[in-house]
This record gives C-alpha cells, structure tokens and sequence, in this order.
C-alpha cells in the first residue's frame, strides 16, 4: 500500500487550518492525536478530503468531564483523535454531515451520556427507546446500572419515521418480531406495488446495557461478556476485547496462542459464510443448496465441538491467550476435515454456478455502488463486494497475520452474487490459513502472564471479524477493572448500507437482500 | 440438473437417529419426542420462536434443529411464522427492556393452550447480563414459563431433550 503517512499530510492541511494538535508518542502503531473540541468537524472535513476512512466514534466520562474518541483509517494506516469537553453541557460539532457512517454512532452516544453533537443531520434517538427517558444517560457514572425499575417497559410509538405522500404509495411495518428464527428490529417500508422506494431501519431492541454491566469487571468477565456482543461472532469480539486489554495491560502473548486464535477466527468464519450461502440460497427457494450447506456447517460445527468444547467456541479466547490447546492428532484431523471441505465445495459450486434459478435471483439485484459503499465506510464482505478493498488482516496485520500470506477477496459488482462469491473465495482462503497456521505450531504456553495495567490505561483492539473490521475500546480504573468497553461490530457500518441496497428492488427481494448482508442486531443494539 | 441429483445421490440420507453420542440414544430421544407429539398433538406441534434479547447464540443452534442431522420436523415439529398458529412459544434471550412489551403482546397473540419454553441460560436465569436498567433477564420475569433449557447456548440435542422433558410434564 501507497502512502502510510498521509497522517502527516493531514497534519499540515489541519494546521494550514489553523488547527493545533497534540500527540502522544506513545509508542503505539496507532497514532493518537488531541484536538480542541471546536475544531472536531475540521478534523472530519480535512480527513474525508484526503479519502480517509471512519471507522468508529465513541466517548468515555472521566472526572474532569467527557472525552470524545474517533478512530479513522486509510491504507491499514489508523489514527485514533479525541477531544475534551466540560462537564456541564457537553456539546461538540458533529461529523455526521461529513461522514454518513458516524450518524448513528454520534446518536447512540448522544442517548447513553447525552453529549450534544451540534449540526447533526438527523437528531432523533436511536438505542433510546422507553426503558430510560430522555434526559437520563445510562453510561454516565451516576446512572445506576439497575436504571429506575418500572413495572412494563411501554413500546416506542413516537419514533419519526420519514412518510410518504403521494398515490399508490403505502408503508409496510415490519418486526420487531419477525416470521423466522431471526434476532428482532423493525422495518419500515415505503412502496409502491412491489418496488421499495424506501426502507428506513429502526434498531435497539436488543439493546440489553452491554457497555454499562463491562463497568466493573475484571479481564476475564469482559472477555466472556465481549464473546456475547454478537453470538455468531463470539471469536471475532472476544479476541478484540482481549487485544484491548493486553494493549492497554502490556501482556505478551504466548505465540501457540496465537497461533490458535487465528485458527478460532478463520474456522468461524467459515462456520458462518457456509450457513449464510446455504441461506441465501434458501431465501431464493432453492433448497437443495441450503440442505448441502447446513450439512457442511454441522460437520464444521461439530469438529469444533470436539476440539475446543464448544460447537461456537465460545470462551476459548481469554486474556493473555486461549484456553484450548491442539493435539497433534486433532491437528491432522482438522486438515482432513479441510480437504474433505474443499472437495465438496468444489463440486456444490460448480453445481451452482449452472444454476439458472440463482443466476436470476442474484445478478443485479442488491446493488450496493463502490461510491456508496465507501462513503457509508462498509466493511467485511459487503464493503468488498462493492470494491472496498480493505482487510484489517492484511492492511494492518497483526499476529498471526502478519507472517502469513493470503489473497483478499474482492468484487466489483456490488450486488447479491458478489457478496455471495466473496463468501465463497473467502472460505478458500480461511481455509488455507488455517493450513498455515497449523504448519506453524510450534509447542509452547497457552496464556502469557497477566500484569494488572495501572488506573487510566487504555486500549484498542482491532481485529477482522468474520463480518469485517471489528474495533473495541477498553479504558481500565483501579485494581484490575475495566472503566469503559466500546465494542464496535461491523453491522455498525454495515446496517445503514442495507438501506441503500435495497432501493429499486421489490419487496419480495428483500429477504434475500438482507441476508446477503446479515448485520447482527445484538452487535449493534449493544 | 444433474450434477445435482449426482450431489444429492451421493450424499446420502444423513439424518441421524438421535443420539449423545450413541445412535440407539438419539433414536431413542426421536421416538418418544413422536410418540408425546402423537398422543397429546394430534401428531404436529407448532413452534414460535422469539428473540426477546439474545447474542443470536441460542438462534443458531435452533436454526441447526432443522439441519438434515436432526431434522427435527420428522418427529412431528415444526416452526410457524406467526404466535397464532403456535402451541409452544421459544423464548431466548434475557428479555431486554425494549423487547418486553412485544414479548408480552406475543404471548398474548398465541392462543391457548399454550406453552412457553425458555432457552438458554439469559432466558433461563439472566446469564451473562443479568437484571439491568436495559435487561428483564429472565424469561420468567416477563410471562409464565413453562420450562427451560440451560445452555449457553445449548446444543441441538440439548434442545430436543428439553421439548421432550416439556411433552413428558
């Protein structure tokens, strides 16, 4: 990749701008800069200029008041900025008008700690539904985590949702409880016949306080709390929590370790690409494929169960390391599993590719433009698929990453059949990492020693996901406990792009749509 | 077309009698799940499952009931689209505070008899993230239970042995 220091560059137009920054030399690959809060927009104004990606907003209180965190990228390169506000009322210039991706961010903190972002676009609550009023903030430090216990939680009937006028045009309110066994959010259509003219999206219901119950724990909670942001995900979170912590705590980990994380990873995300493509196909109707690939995931699942104890993995990623080792023995037989996998993969997509059902249900529809996806920051296969070329493994590799060579998935098409062939070339490549991670076991320890990290340390975990670019923010206090967790899962970014995608398309289409795109509700609610 | 009935030909029947690990145990646990859904169903139950808060954890192993392992419709089970067509509600989750109300109104939509199972352990006793300003935890808290499935999340079998400790009350 081009160009690793347009960090500098940015640093000259800010202060061309008249804007002063300071910096920690922290040591870190990451930079971390302080700006004045009156020049937070600058910031976001001159970072989009140059192409610069956003990647994640979120804030933390402290004594003196409230501290507001951006992380930004480009080319693998991140820049992690904060600004300061006082604690009486706490307002800052908001992003939002200059990137897209930070509306809703900029909304949930504006709902948990009722930091004012001035000049957003759009300026309804969106985790805030009824279970806590308006000027009641669950993340600020006198908000008690029991909250004021009502008897029922009313349903949230006053939220704005854009209306259409007009003839023929009529709404279509979906969920929260949908048809299928699928996590609960609402959809708002507006229509004409069968074609979407609008979707707006309406989140939070899972919000279960998953930031507010991190306050307090010790590593090893978090770590098991982070493997619950998203249950698909539960590899992909935990080991971003726990990268946070050993960051922010300095803790080595043990190279078998991980080594063994990166076999968690990629097997879950083969786990999950094999049970979207065979859903993807099923919301098409066509069933053989989902059969085929739910039998494929099953086997998957239950070769997990076997070696690690659990069909998800769960809790196998912890502070310092992992808590299941490999045997030689498991070790061949995961490679047998692999090239059983790849026999049969090969012959159920040639079988599938000639498939003229499929071909019509999934070429063109779905569109999701490069210029879209990249101004929405999509990630994970939803970005790739629309030629956002970004892979955190790759472009800012961390271990095991960084020894290993792979080739990153990549479509231009943008539409439904690209997603679904990123999945697929992504399960080729999962597969030979794991390969290649196996050949690099060498023996050793599982969980490097534990240093309790001094009040104030502070962290970032940033990881691929099975969905892509996954960032959590740990900040410790006293005595071994964390003082804020910001878990940033991909459907973050990914969710707002589903609305876009679907335009034009009927509303039949729409299962299909989302499926391709399969944010996690709980990932996002939080 | 026919790379397909090739695929199919040659993969076989995989569905398994119902075990842990024994074949003969599955089977077993298959067969008197049938024999109750005969007896006290008419043959067919029907199952509304509701995401009241969960990590998507427990969803993925109840989507895997209808994997061709365990194909659990063959024992005379299946999943409905709506609560008025359901015999027994599938809860999971701890129920968060913004999913109370339409739990409530769920449960109000099936008709009677009807049965609630709650599964996983946020459903059956708050799990990880317990009571909160955000969480109702448990199932129970918000409407009756009739039985639950610890788990986190539980596995397929695990699933099929707490339907039938459910049929078996």
């Amino acid at each position: 990749m081009s160009n690793p220091n347009w960090t500098q560059a940015l640093r000259s137009s800010l202060s061309a701008a008249g804007v002063a920054v300071e910096s920690d030399a922290a040591g870190d690959a990451i930079s971390h800069w302080r700006v004045a809060s009156e020049h937070w927009r600058t910031l976001a104004e001159l970072a989009l200029a140059d192409s610069v990606r956003w990647s994640a907003g979120w804030a933390e209180q402290r004594a003196a008041g409230f501290v507001v965190h951006v992380l930004l990228e480009k080319h693998g390169v991140y820049l992690w900025a904060q600004t300061e506000l006082g604690p009486a009322k706490p307002e800052v210039p908001s992003q939002a008008g200059v990137y897209p991706a930070a509306n809703r961010s900029e909304r949930h903190t504006q709902d948990m700690f009722g930091i004012q972002f001035v000049g957003h676009p759009d300026n309804r609550p969106w985790t805030r539904h009824k279970a806590w009023d308006k000027h009641q903030h669950p993340l600020r430090k006198d908000f008690p985590v029991e909250g004021r216990p009502e008897t029922v939680t009313p349903p949230d009937m006053d939220y704005a949702f854009v209306k259409s006028h007009g003839a023929g045009t009529y709404e279509i309110p979906v969920g929260p409880v949908h048809a299928g066994i699928i996590e609960p959010g609402h959809f708002r259509f507006q229509a004409v016949g069968e074609l979407i003219l609008n979707l707006e999206e309406r989140l939070g219901y899972v919000h279960k306080g998953i930031e507010k119950i991190a306050e307090g724990r010790d590593p090893p909670g978090l770590a098991r709390l982070a493997g619950r942001v998203s249950g698909d995900t539960t590899v992909g979170h935990a080991w971003a929590a726990c990268m946070a912590m050993e960051r922010a705590a300095g803790v080595e980990i043990p190279p078998r370790a991980v080594l063994i994380r990166g076999i968690l990873a990629e097997r879950e995300r083969v786990a999950n690409h094999l049970g979207d493509i065979g859903a993807i196909c099923n919301d098409v109707a066509f069933t053989f494929a989902q059969i085929q690939f739910t039998r494929l995931r099953e086997d998957w699942l239950r070769t997990q169960a076997a070696m690690f104890g659990h069909r998800l993995m769960m809790d196998c990623v912890v502070p310092g390391g992992v808590t299941s080792d490999l045997s030689a023995e498991q070790c061949q037989a995961m490679r047998v599993g692999i090239v059983k996998l790849r026999d049969e993969l090969a012959d159920l997509m040639t079988t599938l590719d000639l498939n003229s059902s499929l071909e019509d249900r999934l070429y063109t529809a779905g569109f999701l433009s490069e210029d879209i996806a990249a101004a929405y920051g999509t990630v994970g296969y939803v970005g790739r698929a629309s030629g956002q070329d970004f892979d955190v493994r790759r472009d800012a590799a961390y271990p095991p990453y960084d020894a290993v060579g792979f080739k990153v998935a990549l479509e231009n098409q943008g539409d439904i059949a690209s997603r679904f062939w990123v999945r697929y070339k992504e399960i080729i490549a999962s597969m030979k990492l794991i390969e290649q991670f196996i050949d690099r076991l060498a023996p050793g320890a599982l969980v490097g020693d534990w240093h309790i990290p001094a009040a104030g340390s502070r962290g970032l975990g940033i990881v691929d996901g099975w969905r892509g670019e996954i960032v959590s923010f740990v900040a410790f206090e006293a005595g071994n406990r964390i003082a804020r967790f910001y878990p940033r899962d991909p459907s973050q970014l990914n969710w707002p792009a589903l609305e876009k995608l679907v335009l034009n398309n009927i509303v039949p289409d729409f299962p299909v749509c989302n499926k391709s795109v399969n944010g996690s509700y709980s990932g996002n609610d939080l | 077309m026919l790379k397909q009935f090739k695929k199919i030909l040659t993969t076989g029947i995989v569905t398994e009698r119902v075990s842990v690990p024994k074949d003969a145990e599955l089977e077993a646990l298959g067969i008197e799940i049938k024999r109750h859904v005969d007896r006290k169903f008419s043959g067919s139950i029907a199952i509304r499952q509701v995401d009241a808060g969960s990590c998507n954890g427990c969803e993925l192993e109840i989507h895997a009931l209808n994997n061709p392992y365990y194909d659990i419709e063959r024992f005379g089970i299946h999943f409905v689209a709506s609560p008025r067509h359901a015999d027994v509600l599938l809860v999971t989750g701890p129920v968060s505070r913004h999913m109370q109300t339409a739990l409530i109104r769920t449960y109000q939509a099936t008709p009677d008899p009807k049965w609630v199972v709650a599964v996983g352990d946020c459903a059956t006793c708050g799990g990880e993230f317990g009571v909160s300003y955000a969480s109702c935890g448990a199932v129970a808290n918000v409407i009756p239970v009739d039985a639950t499935i610890p788990g986190c999340p539980p596995t397929p079998m695990a699933l099929m042995q707490g339907l039938l400790a459910l049929m078996t009350r």
